[in-house]
Parts: C-alpha cells; structure tokens; sequence
C-alpha cells in the first residue's frame, strides 16, 4: 500500500499508477488519489475543519473550493456538527470519517484504504461501508486491504487474496465462493492453508 | 538530488504557521518571560556590581546577545521537541506525505519554518529592548535578514538531531551538551578575550557566537565590524543545508 501511494519505494520490481512509474513523479500520482492510512494521523493541532482546508493547501486547491468541499465532506461522512471539535475530543468511529472526508478532499480517482474499519464497533464500521458504497456507485476506484472476509465481501468487485506477500488468488467474491464453497472467509482459510485442522 | 518544490515547501510552513497563529497569544507571552528574566537577573543584578564592560553599561552590554539567543531557542526547540512531534507522536508527517508533498518539500519546509520562528522571537525581543532603551542605534533593525539565516542554520543542526536520535529524551544531550554551553560562551555575558585562547577557537565554530557578535555590533551601530561573522553565517547555512536532507530522508522513509 505505502509503495502504490509513493511513501516507500519498492524493494524490486516496477510499480505503477495510472501509467506513471511511483518512482518518476510521486507528487502527480499523489494527486489523484486519496489515503485512508490505518492509524488515525489527523492532524491535533487542527479542528477537524481547519484538517480538511491544511490538507487542501497541501493539494494547491485554492481556500474557497477547499471551504466548499470541506463543508460538503463534513456533511457526507455525517460530520457537519463536529466542524469546530478538538480532534482528540472525537471517538474513533468520526475520526475515521473524518480520515475519509480528508482522503477525497481532493476528489480522488483512486482511493486507497488500509483497513478502513480495524478496531470500530459495529455501527461505525457500518456508517464507513455506507459511505463506501455511494463512493464505489459515484465511480471512484477503491483499492482496501482488510482481514475482515465480510467487509471484502460486501465491498469489492474483485478480491484478492494474499498470503506471506503473494497473490494467491484473485477472482470477484461470488465466483471465489463459487468455485471453492463455503463463504468468503472459508474460501480464505481454505486457500492459505491456515484452517484448523482437527485430528 | 535534493530538490524541493517551494510551493510544496511553502504549504508545510504555512501549516505550522497556522498552528502557531491558534496558540501565538500564549506562547509569546511565555517566550517573553526567559529573555526578559536573563535581563533582569542579570542585567540589573549583576550589572550592579559589573558596572561597565568595554565602556557600555553592563544590562547594555548583554541586550543584544539576549536578541541572539532567544532566536536561538526559538528555532532550536521547535525543530527538536517540535519536529519530533510531528513525525513520530503526531504522525502528521505520513499525513503531509500522502499528498503531493514529497519528503524533500517536507524538510525545506521545517526549516524555513525553524528559520521563521527563530527570526520573530528575536525580533520582538529586539523590540522588547529597544523600547526599554538597551540599543543605541535602530541600525539593529538590519539584524532581522540575518536571524533568519542563523535560524537556519540552528533549524538544519536540529533537524540532524532529530534524524538520528533514538526517542525524544536523547534531546537531553542535545541541550546540555550543545545549547547550554554554546548559550554561556558565546560572549553573551561576558567578552570571551580574558579567557583561555581555546575558548575563542572553538566559540568560533559555533554558530551563536557569531550572531552574538553581529547583533552587539548592529545594535551599537557598527555595520561593517561583524562582515566576518555573517559570512561565517551564510556559508555555514549553505554547507549544512544537505545534511538534514539525506539523514531525514533515511529516517522518515524507515
């Protein structure tokens, strides 16, 4: 994840986004996607209103365009009250809505998320799966790993499953439980070779 | 290659300048407090019994220094404490770098904000005496362009400390093994000709020393006395600068 969105460069092998190499022109890719990281690292010197227009500046977009988003965001991740909150005042579900409202501020063509849901109860990971579906019906392209098999289920066209860094097998979700039986996370245990076996 | 982008470099700084704007009110009036205690303790306290060095009137003697080290705090602290911060507790640093800043315009922009910072503090504190009457000509003034550039130079020294310490507490070191004694032989309080001859060499290769000689010959209205002092300035800011680019760069990319 941290090579697709040039944090790192790759240890070997080529990496590219939209067509441009990771290591050629970081800043151009980087301005067409949105991260969602797994840590919460909103900014605590901000509120959360003043997070979403910093991270504006840092895309260039001028401050009436980024006050207009930033608003319309707040609204979307169903924020608009929190607007003047201290970000350590926020409990963790809104601070990853917030963390999602930052990541399309720029209006992203690809989204990237690195567990979105990790740690959050069950109401809260539901608000985020909401409001991940209406981005994937507005046609934005996101690319999430996560070690819950309902949350891959419910989200992704296509799934890829990944054990020790390699692809094991990537196909969409129905066709995977098709093909190998059971739900998603049987087909995951079944094809990691990590399932209890009981003699 | 180190090649920030200004733009890029200048969105970082605006970032800790919004920051500091929210809390400038509380924190200036704190960073009033040392200068003017330094002044006051020793300027008056000790300046009655030292009546006179080198025919100026002991608190007279000390004032310009203070300019000098309290801009010497200012960027040294923000660019340890501050910068550690925000790369490892705060982890604003991997937010900055999911967007078109680079790592490189990151760095640029910690310094020039280091630099910036370090300037304003010793400019309110040259006006802070200015107004009690400690200067003796408002060629002081000239100063300022070069507060900034020392910043710098203070700013790229932290930003190394800051690359290569293990956690936060290795500061320590830092302070009391650097700032503080950099702080007392710099000639701030006391001309350093009466000491042994190795003091002046190696108060030579410190940065404040320098400054200190500049602002105390602005501030009695000597220009061209100190040309010396701000090469030593300018050149060592240029040779510094890529320093804290590799080393930081090799931290933040772990």
């Amino acid at each position: 994840m941290r090579i697709i969105y040039c944090f790192m460069p790759q240890s070997s092998g080529e990496v590219s986004v939209f067509g441009v190499d990771v290591t050629q022109e970081p800043s151009k890719i980087k301005a067409r996607i949105g991260v969602m990281p797994q840590e919460d690292n909103l900014d605590p010197d901000l509120n959360a209103l003043e997070n979403l227009i910093v991270y504006a500046r840092y895309f260039n977009i001028p401050r009436r365009g980024a006050l207009l988003s930033a608003s319309n965001l707040l609204q979307f991740v169903q924020l608009e009250g929190k607007m003047k909150a201290k970000i350590g005042n926020l409990s963790g579900g809104m601070k990853r809505r917030l963390i999602l409202a930052r990541a399309l501020i720029n209006n992203p063509e690809l989204l990237i998320l690195d567990e979105p849901t990790t740690g959050l109860d069950p109401h809260s990971r539901h608000t985020v799966w909401d409001k991940l579906k209406q981005l994937r019906e507005k046609d934005t392209t996101l690319v999430l790993t996560t070690h819950y098999m309902e949350e891959a289920e419910k989200l992704c066209d296509r799934v890829a499953i990944m054990d020790g860094g390699k692809i094991v097998t990537i196909d969409s979700p129905s066709s995977l439980m098709q093909l190998h039986g059971g739900n998603l996370e049987d087909v995951y245990l079944k094809l990691t070779g990590k399932g209890l076996t009981v003699t | 290659m180190i090649s920030p982008n200004l733009t890029r470099a200048f969105r970082v700084w605006q970032r800790n300048f919004t920051v500091y704007t929210k809390l400038y009110l509380s924190s200036l009036a704190l960073n009033f407090v040392e200068p003017i205690l330094y002044l006051a303790a020793l300027g008056i306290g000790l300046g009655a019994f030292v009546k006179e060095i080198n025919g100026v009137p002991y608190i007279n003697f000390i004032a310009p220094g203070i300019i000098a080290s309290s801009s010497m705090f200012a960027a040294i602290y923000e660019c340890t404490y501050g910068t550690y911060v925000r790369m490892t507790f705060q982890k604003t640093f991997d937010a900055i770098l999911a967007t078109p800043v680079n790592v490189d315009d990151l760095i640029a922009g910690e310094l020039m904000w280091g630099a910036t910072k370090s300037m304003i503090y010793g400019t309110i504190i040259m006006i802070v005496i200015s107004v009690f009457g400690l200067v003796d000509s408002s060629l002081v003034a000239l100063a300022i362009p070069l507060l900034f550039i020392s910043g710098l130079v203070f700013a790229e020294i932290s930003l190394i400390f800051v690359a290569i310490v293990p956690g936060i507490d290795s500061f320590n070191y830092f302070y009391t093994l650097l700032m503080t004694p950099m702080f007392l032989f710099s000639g701030i309080f006391f001309p350093l000709d009466n000491l042994p001859p190795v003091v002046v060499k190696i108060a030579f290769f410190t940065p404040l020393y320098h400054l200190v000689n500049i602002c105390r010959s602005f501030a009695s209205g000597h220009l061209a006395a100190p040309m010396k002092d701000i090469a030593w300035i300018i050149v060592i800011a240029l040779l510094l600068a890529p320093c804290p680019f590799v080393l930081m760069r090799k931290r933040i990319m772990k």
